[in-house]
Order: C-alpha cells, then sequence, then structure tokens
C-alpha cells in the first residue's frame, strides 16, 4: 500500500474508497440491529409496507445503485491498465520456473537476467510473462497488480515505475516447498543508466 | 390403541439393532444424521488442529518450526478438510436429520442410500486421514492446480490421495443431495404445498441442486488429472495440446458453487432460528425463497472471478465481475428480510441469537470484502495474498460456522431432550467471536501489505511480524472458545436434565414429536395447512401420538410413510421403508475397494470390486419389491391410496430423475473440456484426427435409437399388461450394437498419451460405453425379472426407470458419436 506507479496508485485508490464505504455500509447494518434490541415495535404495521422498506428498498435498489456506480469505476479503471497500444512501449520478457525468475530483453537481443528485472522508470513497460514448469504469478506489487505465468501461454502485464529505484517482486501462486523464498527485484533506471544497460549487452 | 401402546409398536419396527450391529445396519434418518454430525465435528476438530499448526508456523519470522514440505500438507489438508470432510457433510448431516421432522415424515426417501452415502464419506475420509499421519498427505495446495499436481512435479502418491479421497467423498455428496431432493418434492406432510414448506427446506432443496450441478464438473477434473496422472493421458500438458487452464475452470466451476451451497445451508437455519428469536414470522418468506434461488443461478455464473489474474481478456472479465458483484444483491435481500423480522418483532438474547449476532458482524464484513475483491483491479493486487485468506474466513465461518453454532444451540434440546445448565456456551461465544476477528481482520492488513498466502515463512524485514503475531494468538484464543464449545456439549450430554418439550416456542413440527425424538418421528402423519402448524394448534403434538391422522395404526411390521404431489401436497401414495440392512456398508466398502485399487494402483482390483457393486446394486434393487401388489390400502381417515412403487413414477424414478441430472452435468463438463482445448488450447491441431467411420456411426445411431425405442414399446405393453418380451429383444439388440460400434471407435482413438485429443476422445467414448453397459444390464435385469416372474407386480414402475437410463445412454451415445467421428470435418 506505498504505490510507486501509476498502475499501483490507481489501485491504491481504489481500495480506499471501496474501504470508506464498506466502513459505512456495516455501520449501517449493526446499527439497524442495535436499533431492533432498543426500540419498542410499532404496533399493527401492515406486513406490505415492512417488506416495502426493507426488500425493495434495502434489500434490492440500495445494493443495485451501489453496485453499479462501483462496477463501472472499477471496469473503467481496469480498461486504463490494460495494456493497448504497443507504441513507445519497452517490452521484457519474463520467464517463471521453480524456484527463479529469469528476464529478457526486446531491445537487446540474447542478454538475460537472472533474478533482476532492469526496467526504464517514467514509462510504460509491458512484461511478457510466461511459465517454464507449473504456474507462477508474477507480482511487484508497487508496480501494479500481479498476473499469472502458465506454461504454453504469455501473458502482458503492463508496469510501472514513477522514480528510479529498486523495487521487490515475488512469486504469487503457490508453486512447491521453494514457494515462500521465490523473489526477484525490479531496477528501475534512469535514461542514462538504462542506455547503459542495454550498452552492456551489446559489448 | 393408545398412544403408548402405539409408541411401543412403532418403536419395534423402526428401531434400529442395538449396540455396534445397529450402527453398521442402521438405515434411519435421525441415525445416520447424528453419525453424520459426530463425525463431520470430528473433522472439524481435526482441521482445526491443522490451522494451530499453521498459525504457529506464521507466528514468527523465519519459522522452523515445520518444514516447507509438511507445512505445504498442513495447509492443504486445512482447506481439504474443512470443506470436504466438514462442511459439506455437516450440511448434510443436519439436513438428513431435520429435513424428515420439518417435513412430517417418518424417514427420507431412501433411508439404505442415506448410509449408504454416509459410510462411502467415512471411508472416503479416513483415506484422507490415513495419508495425513502417514505424512503422505496432498500438498498441491487444496486447488490442486496443474501441473503442479502432475506427476513431473508431485511425483509422489500425495496427489492421488486427493484426487481419489474427495472423488469417493463427493459420492456421497451426490448420493445426499439426490436423497434430500426427492425427499423434499415427495416426502412431506399431507397438505404442506410447496409455499407452506419450512424455510430451511427450501435452503435444503436450492443447495441440494447446487450439489448436483456442481461437483460434477470437480469428479470429471478429478478423474481426468487421475488419468493424466497414473496413465500418461495428456489434458492439462501444454505442450501435448492440453492446457492447464481447463482444470482451473473445471475446479472454480465447482469451487464457486461449493462456497454457496456451504452458506445457503446456514442461512436456511438463520431463516429458520431468528423469527423464533424475535417472535414472529421471517419478513418477506417469497423473497427469501427467490433470494436462495436467484443467488443458486448467479453462483454458477462467477467461477471466473478466481482466475482474474490468468490473463483472459478484460472485456470477458467485465461480464464475471459484474456476476460477481450482482450476487451481493440476492445476499443484501436476505440480510435485509432478517433485520426486518428482527424489527417487526420482540428479539430476545438467547444463546443461538448471540451467534446470529455474530455471523451479522462477520459476514457482512466478509460481504463487502467479497465485493471488493470482485472488482477485477483491485484483485490483480488482493489476489493469492492474506487478504483473500482473511476474507473467505470471514465469509466461511462468519457465513457457516456461527449460524451452525446457532443451529447447534437452537436443536440441541430437540436432539437430547435436556436443557443446557451451566453458561459455558455464553463465554466460549465470546472467546470465538473476539479471537476469530482478532485473527482475520490481522491478516487483511498482511495481506494488503503483500503477504502472500501458503508461504511457509517470511524474513524479518518484511514487517508483518507482530501483525502475525497478533493473528497467531488471536486464534488460541478462538480455538479455546471451539474447544469450550466441545466441553459444553460433553457435559449436556453427561448431565441429564430434562427440559421441555417445545422451549423456543417454535411452530414447525419437528417441536411437535418428544424429545428425544422416536426413531418413527410421528405416530401419526399430520395434515398441514399452515407455515407455522405448531404454533397454529398447540395440541397438535398431542394428536399426532393419539394417532388421529395418516398411517395411525401400525400394520405387521411395516414401516410406511405417505408421498404427495410434489407442488400441492396432496397425499399420493404410500411408501413402505426397507429395514435395516448391512446392505449399505457392503456396498460402500466395495465401492472403496475400487477407489483403493486406483489409488494403490492395482489395478486388476478395480473390474473385481466393480463387480461386487453391480451384485450388490442389483440385489438392492429386487429386494425393494413385494411379491405381490396388493393394490390400494387404507392409510387411515378413510383415505385409499396405492403403494409407490406400483405408481407410474416410483421414488425410485424420482431418484434416477436427479442422479442423471448430475450426470449430464458431468457430460456437459467433458463437452466443455473437449471445446475448450479445441478453441482455447495451446498446441492445437493434433497431428492426426479421428477418421470418420460410416460403419460405426451409422452402427451407433442405429443402435441407440433401437434402444430407445425398445423401451417404448416395453412401456406401452407394460400399460396395456401386455407382455414386455418384444419391447426388451429390440431394446437389448439395440443396446448391443451400440456397445459395439462405441467398443470400435474407443480402439481407434489413437495413442492417447501422445495428445490431448485422442485422450479426450476416448474419455468421451467410454463415457458413453459405461452409460450403454449399465443400460444393458438394467434391460437384462429386467428381462430376468419378467422371466422369473412373469407379472410380477411393479412392473410399469421398473419399466418407466429402465427407459429412463436408456434414453440418457443412447443420448449420450450418438452425441459422442457425433461429436468425435466428424472431427476432421470440423475444422
Amino acid at each position: 500500500m506505498d504505490p510507486a506507479g501509476p498502475a499501483a496508485a490507481r489501485i491504491a485508490t481504489l481500495w480506499w474508497t471501496m474501504l470508506a464505504g464498506s466502513a459505512a455500509i456495516f455501520a449501517l447494518v449493526m446499527l439497524l440491529l442495535l436499533i431492533a434490541y432498543r426500540r419498542t415495535p410499532a404496533p399493527h404495521q401492515s406486513e406490505h409496507r415492512q417488506e416495502r422498506f426493507w426488500l425493495y428498498g434495502l434489500g434490492l435498489a440500495f445494493p443495485l445503485v451501489t453496485l453499479a456506480a462501483l462496477l463501472i469505476y472499477g471496469l473503467v479503471l481496469g480498461e486504463t491498465l490494460v495494456p493497448k497500444s504497443r507504441d513507445n512501449v519497452v517490452r521484457v520478457r519474463a520467464e517463471a520456473r521453480q524456484w527463479s525468475w529469469s528476464f529478457g530483453y526486446a531491445d537487446a537481443a540474447g542478454l538475460r537476467t537472472q533474478g533482476v528485472l532492469h526496467i526504464p522508470a517514467g514509462g510504460p513497460v509491458d512484461v511478457e510473462i510466461t511459465s517454464l514448469d507449473v504456474v507462477h504469478s508474477f507480482w511487484a506489487p508497487r508496480l501494479a497488480g500481479k498476473l499469472d505465468a502458465i506454461p504454453g501461454q504469455v501473458n502482458v502485464l503492463r508496469i510501472e515505475a514513477a522514480e528510479p529505484g529498486e523495487y521487490h517482486g515475488v512469486g504469487a501462486e503457490f508453486s512447491g516447498p521453494g514457494y515462500s523464498g521465490d523473489a526477484f527485484t525490479v531496477i528501475a533506471h534512469d535514461a542514462a543508466g538504462w542506455a547503459a544497460f542495454l550498452g552492456r549487452a551489446t559489448e | 390403541m393408545n398412544a403408548l401402546a402405539r409408541h411401543r409398536a412403532l418403536s419395534r419396527i423402526w428401531s434400529s439393532q442395538p449396540g455396534w450391529r445397529g450402527v453398521i445396519s442402521t438405515v434411519n434418518h435421525s441415525d445416520i444424521g447424528r453419525m453424520f454430525l459426530l463425525v463431520a465435528t470430528l473433522f472439524f476438530l481435526i482441521g482445526g488442529v491443522l490451522a494451530m499448526l499453521i498459525r504457529t508456523q506464521l507466528a514468527t519470522p523465519h519459522s522452523a518450526f515445520v518444514a516447507p514440505a509438511i507445512y505445504d500438507q498442513i495447509f492443504t489438508m486445512h482447506g481439504t478438510v474443512m470443506m470436504f470432510l466438514f462442511a459439506i457433510p455437516l450440511f448434510e448431516g443436519a439436513a438428513v436429520y431435520l429435513l424428515p421432522k420439518l417435513l412430517g415424515t417418518r424417514d427420507l426417501a431412501y433411508p439404505r442410500l442415506s448410509a449408504y452415502g454416509f459410510w462411502c464419506y467415512v471411508f472416503g475420509g479416513l483415506m484422507l486421514v490415513f495419508a495425513l499421519l502417514a505424512g503422505l498427505a496432498p500438498d498441491s495446495g487444496w486447488f490442486m492446480y496443474p501441473p503442479l499436481s502432475s506427476s513431473a512435479h508431485s511425483p509422489g502418491v500425495n496427489t492421488d490421495f486427493w484426487l481419489i479421497g474427495v472423488t469417493f467423498v463427493e459420492v456421497s455428496a451426490i448420493a445426499a443431495a439426490v436423497e434430500i431432493c426427492v425427499s423434499i418434492l415427495k416426502f412431506r406432510a399431507p397438505g404442506m404445498s410447496l409455499d407452506l414448506m419450512p424455510i430451511f427446506a427450501w435452503y435444503a432443496l436450492v443447495t441440494a441442486l447446487m450439489i448436483l450441478m456442481g461437483f460434477p464438473p470437480l469428479i470429471l477434473g478429478s478423474i481426468l488429472l487421475e488419468l493424466e496422472r497414473a496413465f500418461g493421458f495428456p489434458f492439462f500438458e501444454s505442450a501435448l495440446g492440453g492446457s492447464p487452464l481447463l482444470w482451473q475452470h473445471l475446479f472454480w466451476l465447482f469451487g464457486h458453487p461449493e462456497v454457496y451451497i456451504i452458506f445457503l445451508p446456514a442461512a436456511g437455519v438463520i431463516s429458520t432460528v431468528l423469527p423464533v428469536m424475535a417472535r414472529t414470522t421471517l419478513l418477506g418468506y417469497r423473497w427469501v425463497v427467490a433470494a436462495a434461488v436467484a443467488l443458486a443461478f448467479l453462483s454458477f455464473g462467477l467461477w471466473v472471478h478466481h482466475m482474474f489474474a490468468t490473463g483472459i481478456p478484460h472485456m470477458g472479465l467485465a461480464f464475471f465481475s459484474a456476476a460477481s458483484t450482482l450476487v451481493a444483491v440476492p445476499t443484501g435481500i436476505q440480510i435485509f428480510a432478517w433485520l426486518g423480522t428482527l424489527w417487526k418483532g420482540r428479539p430476545r438474547l438467547t444463546l443461538p441469537m448471540l451467534y446470529i449476532i455474530g455471523f451479522f458482524f462477520t459476514f457482512v464484513i466478509g460481504g463487502l470484502t467479497g465485493v471488493m475483491v470482485a472488482i477485477v483491479p483491485f484483485d490483480w493486487q488482493a489476489h493469492d495474498t492474506a487478504f483473500i485468506t482473511a476474507h473467505l474466513h470471514y465469509v466461511l465461518f462468519g457465513g457457516f460456522v456461527f449460524p451452525m453454532l446457532a443451529g447447534l444451540y437452537y436443536w440441541l434440546p430437540q436432539l437430547t431432550g435436556r436443557k443446557r445448565f451451566f453458561r459455558i456456551g455464553e463465554m466460549a461465544f465470546w472467546l470465538i467471536f473476539l479471537g476469530f476477528n482478532g485473527a482475520f481482520v490481522a491478516m487483511h492488513w498482511a495481506g494488503l501489505l503483500g503477504q502472500r498466502r501458503r508461504i511457509a515463512w517470511y524474513p524479518e524485514d518484511a514487517g508483518w511480524t507482530a501483525i502475525n503475531l497478533f493473528s497467531s494468538i488471536s486464534s488460541f484464543v478462538m480455538a479455546i472458545g471451539v474447544a469450550m464449545v466441545v466441553f459444553d456439549i460433553a457435559l449436556h450430554a453427561l448431565l441429564a436434565i430434562r427440559g421441555s418439550r417445545n422451549p423456543w416456542g417454535a411452530g414447525t413440527l419437528e417441536w411437535a414429536m418428544p424429545t428425544p425424538p422416536a426413531a418413527y418421528n410421528f405416530a401419526s402423519i399430520p395434515i398441514v395447512g399452515d407455515r407455522e402448524p405448531l404454533a397454529r394448534d398447540p395440541a397438535l403434538a398431542n394428536k399426532i401420538a393419539r394417532g388421529e391422522y395418516f398411517l395411525g395404526e401400525p400394520r405387521g411390521e411395516l414401516r410406511e410413510t405417505l408421498t404427495v404431489d410434489a407442488a400441492s401436497g396432496i397425499p399420493e401414495a404410500l411408501v413402505i421403508f426397507p429395514g435395516n440392512s448391512t446392505l449399505p456398508i457392503a456396498l460402500a466398502a466395495a465401492t472403496g475397494a475400487a477407489f483403493l485399487g486406483a489409488l494403490i494402483r492395482v489395478y486388476w482390483v478395480i473390474p473385481l470390486a466393480l463387480l461386487f457393486v453391480v451384485g450388490l446394486s442389483l440385489r438392492w434393487g429386487w429386494s425393494q419389491h413385494a411379491a405381490n401388489c396388493p393394490g390400494f390400502q387404507n392409510v387411515g381417515r378413510a383415505t385409499l391410496l396405492p403403494q409407490a412403487i406400483e405408481t407410474d413414477r416410483s421414488p425410485g424414478w424420482w431418484g434416477s430423475v436427479f442422479l442423471l441430472v448430475a450426470d449430464t452435468v458431468l457430460f456437459g463438463s467433458l463437452f466443455f473440456g473437449y471445446a475448450f482445448l479445441w478453441t482455447v488450447g495451446p498446441n492445437w491441431p493434433p497431428p492426426q484426427w479421428l477418421s470418420l467411420s460410416v460403419l460405426e456411426l451409422a452402427l451407433g445411431l442405429i443402435g441407440a435409437a433401437a434402444a430407445a425405442i425398445g423401451l417404448h414399446v416395453a412401456a406401452r405393453a407394460a400399460s396395456r399388461g401386455a407382455s414386455l418380451w418384444r419391447g426388451l429383444l429390440i431394446a437389448l439388440a439395440g443396446a448391443a450394437m451400440t456397445i459395439a460400434a462405441l467398443a470400435m471407435t474407443l480402439t481407434r482413438a489413437g495413442q492417447l498419451t501422445d495428445y490431448a485429443y485422442g485422450a479426450t476422445v476416448f474419455v468421451m467414448i467410454a463415457y458413453a460405453l459405461i452409460h450403454a453397459a449399465i443400460a444393458a444390464i438394467m434391460i437384462c435385469s429386467l428381462a430376468y425379472r419378467t422371466l422369473r416372474g412373469g407379472a410380477s407386480c411393479p412392473r410399469k414402475s421398473n419399466v418407466n426407470i429402465v427407459r429412463l437410463w436408456t434414453d440418457y445412454a443412447a443420448f449420450v451415445a450418438a452425441t459422442s458419436l457425433v461429436a468425435t467421428q466428424f472431427s476432421s470435418y470440423l475444422t
């Protein structure tokens, strides 16, 4: 919950919004429960009127409206997070295995790094994720959500680091006895550092 | 006959044998229900101990309490035990025990099937317990994703224990579900139309239907994965045309409905208990029924929300995200119906009500975090973290364990006829409530900070140390609370303080009998004209005991009850139940031997065991029938009814219908898998298609048609009282042709280990072949009986049952032949 990129930041905002809304709904339900024990029931209220209040109103209309609003928010946000245009996007490849990650770079054929993913800071990066054995999941929590690494399939995740720095990443789908220690590092470079990194490959 | 003499006569007829012989031969629903509840509780304690081991491991960073290899077994078994060996069987036990009492009848539709299901559950559970004790327990997580669970990455027998043990237990769930559906629809008190049913029966009906639709995909998945592990059929191997995602689809196609299969019975308990505690009736009965049905429908449309992070296109996810949020609407309707009920009445703060308040508190939080993770972007972060673990415990513990504890304390006086003395239950509640919330609120937080689920250790610098220690301590507080509940119940069993008959002032029929209940439930079967018959007529219990209603005069040694028209509740037929029998436990043992043969890979055991299964099943079917048909009989109150097995649609016919529903879902899942690999699977198309054989296709289709027509002819002959022979011979010839055609296709399925396509074709054809063989056996059995008995009486209903199975086998044979033979033309 300490976002360092636009994707993670927007998801964090979503979380705080949902938390506030949920707290309000929870408080409402608890209040209604408490009042049930504190009030003296109104004599001979018609069952029909009660149904209209509790079931049409609170049971049906209230959740429909709230959920529709939340759903639209979530879907619009999701659309902005999904990689679309591939112009000016740095492409890297992540290959998972039990229990290590190796990374390749579209801008430097033949360059491979083990356990450390290098990316440029301040711009979108598409990670092409796959697995060589069982199902894993690529997750750098401060940069974006997670996406599974599935054998025989390539999934593309867009990540972005606003600032240069080192970010923690883990395999996030249970993958056997070595799962707990299955981690990698993402290093986001400034422009010069990125060029130097790519240059290292051509040497 | 006075009430006491009637009680003595009925008790003699209905009681099980004394001692251990009674345990293995009882078919009485009260016995079976209590046994189910007891064993399910034992598994809850086993699962709880595993949970405490997990929390011990995670209490400190870099924990060396157990090694990851053992830890993986512990958390896998915790999930497996709680889901398959505790939650579902506890519902089955509660339903088996309560339903006949709520519905005003003397037993469930198939007493021996209840016993069979119970023993399958016990034997399957024992397999998993053995694995746990021997250190061979499954260790790939309770949802067993391949390729991690494939033989390449899990070579040991551990995964096989899961696939085979759990499937065996699911047989018991299917048996119970068929039983529950038919019992609710047909075995009710006269006059109890569907809209007068106790609300719990509605929930149980919806749950049972969901089991029939939800479990077959997992059964299929388990069969396919076991075939891959044992024989190398590459269904989930992407390099050979399979797909690991196929498992995830099949698993969650089961797994999500499963959550509601667990929640709905608990909601049924709340809808029953809460109005009694508020001294009123449930607000919006029809709304609540509609909400339960809607929940069931929606729950089958949101399995993909467990797979948001698998790379499915975002627009596809949108549909499932919408369905997942929508499911909150019927849940909300129920919550507000309950709150409205409390407002309508004058609520008391009793112990069951305390647990219901605990439910409100935890379940609402679980529901709200559920809506959060239904929102796709948030799930991309929260998925597979401790946040999810916390959410699902809020839903399952809050939505199932709290209501079930409320139900336990509500029905305890009914079960034992005693009253509680010490206030241990109240203390236990507070420990459980505070401990639970402490443990799992903390876990939400750890998840948001990035703690993944299922890790065996974490570094000191992760910043989760204090949170985890707090969570572990709280979980132990909760465990002490659970232990106190067990202690409370044990004291209750030891100290006999007689209670009054209807201590809560409830209005449903289970309180209109002496407690603890007699084996026959009702001395005479009451007439019901109200949702709360006991509230309307407080003298009802005495009238029942005096034999004023139906079947008040015991005849001979017969266990008798009534069936009614499913919708209106008008009495329809007289049922004579089978008595005590060891056939169920023997059949369960034979079934278990087949599963055990597959587990230890001694394959010659399987056909041998299946031979026993078929033999015992035939004996089971035959012993059902009386030698002669007495026709209409007096059931009391000047009413004449036929025997149920003489009617066109006997209980056996109804059971077949519901069993075939589950079977159809299994076949549909197989078809889904075939189409899924075809369209989505990587590395498709296969190197070689199955070529079209006109001979096989024609032989199979003509045979299937002939079998169906033959049974149609036989059924018409049966209603005219004419000879069955012509129809049966046509059907038999048709079945033989179909079997020959399917067998020929089977041999041409190709190298099964080379490619997923051939393996899938093989499984489809084998499935059809098995059903053709079942139909053939049934037709032969009918022919044999015709030969022996000539005009033995329940002819019509038997022909109708065989006709159902034959029609289904014909449909399956035709569909799978067409779907596979035209393969090469479909691309």
